[in-house]
């Protein structure tokens, strides 16, 4: 039974957000906090409080009103691959409980709510703001908690979480899968949420190791860029745009530093 | 009783020495209240503090091993006796008939009441606890509320497709003989964390002689390190 782990494919999920496409509607944002039962407040206006797997964040290239133009990033969890093992994601680096690792088969950086004690230094350590804090117990409106995604487990008071690429419907498609008697799944059996709801289709998830994926082609595009790619975090999130001051915007390159 | 009597004999033989050698009178006077006192200390530092540390040993022990489990776990009944060995019999395609995989690759788990009611829509035998199952439940059109022995916490993801299909493993393995029993079995729930008592296992010593005597992380662990499965955290955990 050795031969197991030989048997089994690894994946490289990872996601391609077209910016030229993307109209900020948030959409992708609502998706993910009903699929990953995120709790929310009467009040979210404190966005210093607030969770947000998937964020949109707005960006303009600040000249005046004709010259004028406006970006929407949306921000999921990079999952860093980090360089090798020695090099791992910051949060992975940082966390004294492991409850935040590289899962082998899929490169999607884990975090485990139980796992968790609260310290925060990951949050401290992810330059992409992509952690959050759970300051309260989550409340859900009456009748609501009917609703929650039973896929995937709340979380409590004290701990650390954040976008999982919709990990659960990954072991969705492959219960599916062993119970077909296969091991592969399809491109189309594992999508995360936010990639489904998105109208503008600016999202495109897959594993960006297989050809046949549809992010594999754009990820090598030359309108693709990282986010501080500069960091060497190696983030497995692309972003496309054909504007210059988009690409040069969110790597935050500084005036007068030297363009590339 | 041994170590006392040992040193009482070897305290007397001391003091026959004494007699012998006549000239050492104050040798002798010197030894007779050394035994008499070494007597009391015995009792006192040896004895006693023994018996103490004896009876507070069986206390803890039975504190720690009869009471605290008591206090720990509450038990309660599932709601209907019923029995595993009956049902084999009576349906044609064994544990599938009642535990089977969804086309999605989910499996059934325990089956819902509609199932029961495809035989017992009205009575069929004597059984007291067939006719609670008819009036209770199937009549009203109610479901009935089992308790899961196997439930593990809301964080893990278990499949039964990985083990069943692709591992090729028998229910008995994790479960136990369930599928012949006559009787449910007992069934415990931790006060503290509402998890099953068949989860961290019965035997308060934690010694482990079946595969299926606690299903805790580490029981799955090392099944998969032996077998050469994937041990990441999010194999197990959602
Ligand atoms: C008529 C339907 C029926 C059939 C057939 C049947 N079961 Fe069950 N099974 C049940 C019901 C009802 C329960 C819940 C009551 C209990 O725990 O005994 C259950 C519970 C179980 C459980 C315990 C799950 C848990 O952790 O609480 C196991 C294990 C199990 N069955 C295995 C088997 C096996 C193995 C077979 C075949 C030999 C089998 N069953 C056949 C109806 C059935
Ligand atoms: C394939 C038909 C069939 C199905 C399905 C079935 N039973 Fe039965 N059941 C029987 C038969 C046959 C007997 C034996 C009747 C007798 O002679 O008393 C029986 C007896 C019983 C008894 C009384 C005997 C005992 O100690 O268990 C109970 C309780 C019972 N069934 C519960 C259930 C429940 C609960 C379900 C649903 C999970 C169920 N049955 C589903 C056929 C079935
Ligand atoms: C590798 C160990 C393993 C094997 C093999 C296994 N089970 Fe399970 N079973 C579990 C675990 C763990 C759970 C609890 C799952 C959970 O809480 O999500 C469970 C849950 C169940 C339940 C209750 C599910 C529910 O929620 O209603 C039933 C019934 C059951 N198993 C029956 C079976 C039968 C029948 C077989 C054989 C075909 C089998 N199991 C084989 C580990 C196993
Ligand atoms: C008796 C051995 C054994 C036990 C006990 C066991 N497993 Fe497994 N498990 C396996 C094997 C072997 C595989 C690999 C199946 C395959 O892919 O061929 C596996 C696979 C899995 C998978 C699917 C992994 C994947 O890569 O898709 C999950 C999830 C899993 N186990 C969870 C659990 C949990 C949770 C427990 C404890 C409640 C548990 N297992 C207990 C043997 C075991
Ligand atoms: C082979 C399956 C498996 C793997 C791999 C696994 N776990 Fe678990 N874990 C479980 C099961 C089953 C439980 C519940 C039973 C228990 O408490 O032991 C659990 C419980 C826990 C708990 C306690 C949760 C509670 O509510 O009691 C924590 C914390 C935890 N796991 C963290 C981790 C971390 C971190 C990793 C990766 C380093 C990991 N686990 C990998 C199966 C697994």
């Amino acid at each position: 039974m050795k031969d197991i782990h030989s048997e089994q494919k690894t994946y490289k999920f990872g996601m391609v957000i077209d910016l030229d496409k993307c109209t900020g509607c948030g959409a992708c944002m609502v998706a993910c906090m009903a699929e990953n039962n995120v709790s929310f407040r009467a009040d979210e206006t404190d966005k210093l409080r607030s969770i947000t797997w998937m964020r949109v964040y707005k960006m303009t290239n600040g000249l005046p009103f004709p010259d004028t133009e406006v970006c929407y990033i949306p921000r999921p969890c990079m999952h860093c691959e980090g360089s090798g093992h020695h090099r791992p994601a910051p949060c992975i680096a940082v966390c004294p409980a492991t409850a935040t690792d590289r899962d082998h088969e899929t490169g999607i950086v884990s975090q485990i709510y139980t796992r968790c004690f609260g310290c925060r230094y990951c949050m401290a350590a992810c330059p992409y703001h992509a952690r959050y804090f759970n300051w309260w117990d989550p409340k859900w409106p009456k009748g609501m908690e009917k609703y929650l995604n039973p896929d995937v487990s709340p979380r409590m008071r004290g701990v650390v979480e954040k976008c999982s690429f919709c990990y659960h419907r990954f072991q969705r498609a492959k219960n599916k899968a062993y119970a077909e008697g296969r091991r592969e799944i399809r491109e189309d059996e594992y999508q995360t949420a936010c990639a489904q709801a998105c109208p503008a289709g600016a999202i495109t998830f897959g594993d960006l190791n297989n050809p046949q994926h549809a992010v594999y082609k754009l990820k090598n595009s030359p309108n693709a860029f990282r986010i501080l790619e500069k960091l060497g975090t190696n983030p497995k999130v692309y972003y496309l745009s054909t504007k210059e001051w988009v690409r040069r915007g969110v790597d935050h390159y500084l005036e007068e530093e030297a363009q590339d | 009783m041994s170590a006392t009597e040992e040193k009482e004999q070897a305290v007397s033989g001391q003091a026959e020495q004494g007699k012998e050698g006549g000239e050492q009178a104050a040798g002798r006077a010197e030894i007779k209240p050394t035994s008499t006192l070494s007597r009391a200390k015995l009792l006192k530092f040896l004895v006693l503090p023994l018996l103490v540390f004896g009876a507070g040993f069986v206390v803890n022990l039975f504190i720690g091993w009869v009471i605290f489990p008591r206090l720990l776990y509450s038990e309660k009944d599932q709601p209907i006796d019923f029995s595993h060995k009956i049902h084999v019999e009576a349906v044609e395609e064994g544990c599938e008939s009642c535990h089977f995989f969804g086309e999605d690759g989910t499996f059934s788990g325990v089956p819902g009441a509609e199932k029961c009611a495809e035989c017992h829509e009205e009575r069929i035998g004597i059984h007291p606890e067939e006719a609670k199952l008819v009036e209770e439940y199937i009549l009203p059109g109610k479901e009935i509320p089992w308790h899961i022995y196997a439930r593990q916490p809301n964080c893990v993801y278990f499949s039964h497709a990985a083990h069943i299909k692709m591992a090729k493993l028998e229910c008995v393995t994790c479960h136990g003989p369930v599928g012949e029993s006559i009787h449910v079995k007992r069934y415990q729930q931790n006060r503290i964390t509402g998890y099953s008592r068949d989860i961290w296992g019965w035997r308060i010593s934690g010694i482990k002689t079946n595969s299926w005597d606690r299903m805790k992380m580490d029981d799955c662990a090392d099944c998969h390190k032996k077998s050469g499965a994937r041990n990441d955290c999010f194999v197990c955990h959602k």
